[in-house]
């Protein structure tokens, strides 16, 4: 910061800092009592809530004269910014999910490399659970957590949801598939049927070899390096997410920088962004953080690259798709659990699973298909 | 205003004497002109949000129609059929029920034993004992969560620590779907029983010493003197206290709040809570209002039942 005021003397930033769990409610009412700042971070999961509040600005105006575009930045990322047509937001650090594994242990089931696609992964996962034995297994997949079902299906082709974000697609053929192929893990007992809150640690339980594989974030690169033993701080690695034929996508995440609604310092504001999307900017900050840079150019520097774990990310991040972008997609998210846990503990079968899940995100998604109506009716009529 | 102030002791003789029409006479217009300022007041900040609570909750008031006042739609009683229909809402309400008939008589017996022994004959320093069981009351809870969050930690906290020493395994306090909602129970009563505990203290030092004295003549035992002298002197102070705690636990919401945000997996989640994720989180402005007419309900419902089981044992007595 201290950098950009002095570039710009006419401009002093105040910055305020907020812990992410209390970040979405601070701004919600901010946005309602009108005290937004002029410049924010902004989950790029909230940008459609808010977007859809008209709490954001439209940056479209803004990019059409500069230097920054959708092609400076990871294509799948720059989309979780876009909102019916308009940007509303800078990517500033991205998040994805890929496999964390263990070299030794695929290496003492015969494989030198991770597989890329999903045949050759559970063929792998199959050999890690034969050689480790009872109570062994090849990965563990929190049940409780919606990421992995939900990637699955984007790398399957599924839309997730259907008719401008106004019905689920979840019994469309290409989740079902996925879906298939996510329950299977579970059912040839490739992975345990356990969430996050039944597992103490799973740094130990990795150690230990419970299992050899993880699907998880950045992050989780720090945690790692300190949380495993010595002895394996050589033995773990990142890879792409494995699709249903070759590489696959995994979901498009991380922050975006913002302008907010009745900020007074539009131009200010905008030299602010821009100064902070620098690729020289980004690298100082993921040295800072550990957040990865969104901006292509940063991952030329060296550091980013010449480390194999951080370069999956890389890789990944060149093929991710955004999640939909409508305001109850968290909401959503948490019933794809919901309806793949009592699947997974043969509650129900997966086809009524896939059911329920459309029957119950159609009647979350009702106002929107109203909306929708209202909207096709006003434009008839004008 | 000065003339009606003027006649005031002359009108005040007056309807000593003989019933009046109560809006009648310049004694009565004065009178209403003093209550005119907080009436207004609760009619524009109480009854004003209720009404138009109710309002809310009759309609899908939600995030489009924040954006979009013309999108809110009257759906009639949809909400609460909504809620009726919903696992979570009868989760929460389980959970909510929990609390108040678990927590709260919990609560009262705490604080009643510790006024007790705060106001024993033998106990000494009877103002340190009363500051040191207020304290967790004026206490900011999100401090004490903090400690409270060290203690429940499963693998160096201090509770787990203290269990081990008597061979009792580990236990995920916060983390363990079985064991959260006890451990928010445990803070809440803590937290909260230094309030009641004062109540009770100032009701058993209104207990007339000859009532005591007059037991120990008739040889009656400890036990016998509480079951029969201070509890029934305590009646009024007890229905006072128990219907407060219950309509406070009712609506618990920040020890979960900090504590577990009503996970893990929902298993400490209340009504309160619900209603504050549906409306704050989600935006569902129109059901968390019909969340919170249901909770109102019924807390009256509960409320009620205290008071008749009260009225029906002075009755009996």
């Amino acid at each position: 910061m201290r950098d950009f005021e002095r570039e710009h003397p006419g401009i002093r930033v105040q910055v305020q800092q907020i812990p992410w769990t209390a970040a979405h409610e601070k701004l919600l009412t901010a946005h309602v009592g009108g005290s937004l700042p002029d410049v924010g971070q902004l989950g790029n999961s909230w940008i459609s809530e808010f977007g859809t509040l008209k709490a954001l600005v439209p940056l479209d105006p803004w990019l059409a004269h500069g230097a920054l575009g959708r092609d400076a930045y990871f294509g799948g990322i720059w989309d979780t910014n876009v909102l019916d047509g308009v940007t509303y937001g800078v990517p500033w650090y991205v998040d994805t999910r890929l496999l964390f594994y263990r070299k030794d242990m695929l290496a003492r089931a015969g494989y030198s490399s991770m597989p890329t696609d999903w045949r050759g992964w559970k063929a792998c996962l199959r050999a890690i659970k034969e050689h480790g034995g009872p109570g062994r297994y090849g990965i563990f997949l929190p049940t409780n957590e919606w990421m992995t079902p939900v990637v699955l299906g984007l790398q399957a082709g599924s839309p997730l949801l259907a008719d401008g974000g106004t019905r689920g697609a979840f019994q469309e053929p290409e989740f079902r598939r996925a879906f298939e192929f996510y329950l299977g893990i579970f059912r040839d007992k490739l992975a345990p049927a356990i969430g996050f809150n039944e597992i103490a640690n799973k740094y130990q339980e990795l150690s230990r070899g419970t299992f050899a594989m993880m699907v998880t974030g950045p992050w989780e690169l720090g945690e790692f390096t300190r949380r495993l033993p010595d002895s394996l701080q050589t033995q773990w690695s990142t890879a792409v997410m494995p699709g249903p034929n070759g590489p696959g996508a995994s979901f498009a995440g991380g922050s975006s920088l913002v302008m907010f609604h009745g900020t007074r310092h539009p131009a200010e504001a905008w030299e602010l962004v821009k100064f902070l999307s620098r690729p020289e900017q980004q690298v100082r900050f993921w040295r800072l953080t550990g957040d990865l840079p969104a901006r292509r150019e940063a991952w030329a520097d060296t550091v980013l690259t010449a480390d194999e774990r951080t370069r999956a990310f890389g890789d990944q991040l060149t093929h991710t798709v955004p999640c939909p972008m409508v305001p109850e997609w968290e909401e959503i998210a948490t019933r794809v659990y919901e309806q793949a846990d009592r699947a997974i503990r043969g509650a129900t079968s997966a086809d009524s699973a896939l059911a329920t899940l459309d029957r119950l995100v159609d009647k979350m998604l009702e106002k929107r298909r109203w909306l929708a109506s209202r909207r096709a009716a006003g434009a008839k009529k004008s | 205003m000065s003339a009606g102030v003027g006649v005031a002791p002359a009108a005040a003789v007056d309807a000593g004497g003989a019933k009046r029409a109560p809006l009648a006479g310049p004694q009565a217009r004065a009178g209403l002109a003093l209550a005119l300022p907080s009436v207004a007041l609760i009619l524009v900040f109480f009854f004003g949000p209720v009404l138009y609570g109710a309002w809310l909750s009759l309609t899908d008031f939600d995030i489009y129609a924040l954006a979009d006042p013309s999108s809110v739609r009257f759906i009639g009683l949809g909400n609460y059929a909504h809620a009726f229909a919903e696992t979570d809402f009868w989760n929460a309400l389980r959970i909510t029920l929990v609390y108040a008939f678990v927590g709260a008589p919990i609560s009262v017996a705490v604080s009643l034993a510790a006024a007790l022994l705060v106001d024993a004959k033998t106990t000494r320093w009877k103002p340190f004992f009363r500051a040191v069981y207020f304290a967790p009351v004026v206490t900011t809870l999100v401090a004490v969560a903090i400690v409270w969050r060290y203690l429940y930690q499963p693998q160096y906290g201090l509770v787990n620590a203290f269990l081990a020493k008597f061979g009792i395994p580990r236990v995920d306090w916060l983390g363990d779907p079985h064991w959260a909602l006890p451990a928010i129970l445990v803070l809440a009563v803590w937290k909260n029983f230094g309030y009641n505990l004062l109540i009770f203290v100032a009701g058993l030092q209104n207990v007339p010493r000859e009532l005591h004295e007059a037991a120990e003549l008739d040889g009656a035992r400890a036990w016998q003197k509480f079951w029969n002298v201070t509890l029934p002197e305590l009646a009024p102070v007890f229905l006072f206290v128990s219907v407060t705690t219950v309509i406070n636990y009712f609506q618990l919401f920040a020890e979960p709040y900090v504590m577990t945000q009503g996970g893990p997996l929902k298993s400490t989640n209340s009504l309160v809570l619900l209603m504050y994720e549906q409306g704050f989180r989600w935006w569902r402005l129109g059901y968390a209002a019909a969340l919170a007419f249901i909770l109102f309900a019924v807390i009256l419902v509960a409320t009620a039942a205290q008071m008749w089981l009260q009225q029906r044992r002075e009755r009996a007595a």
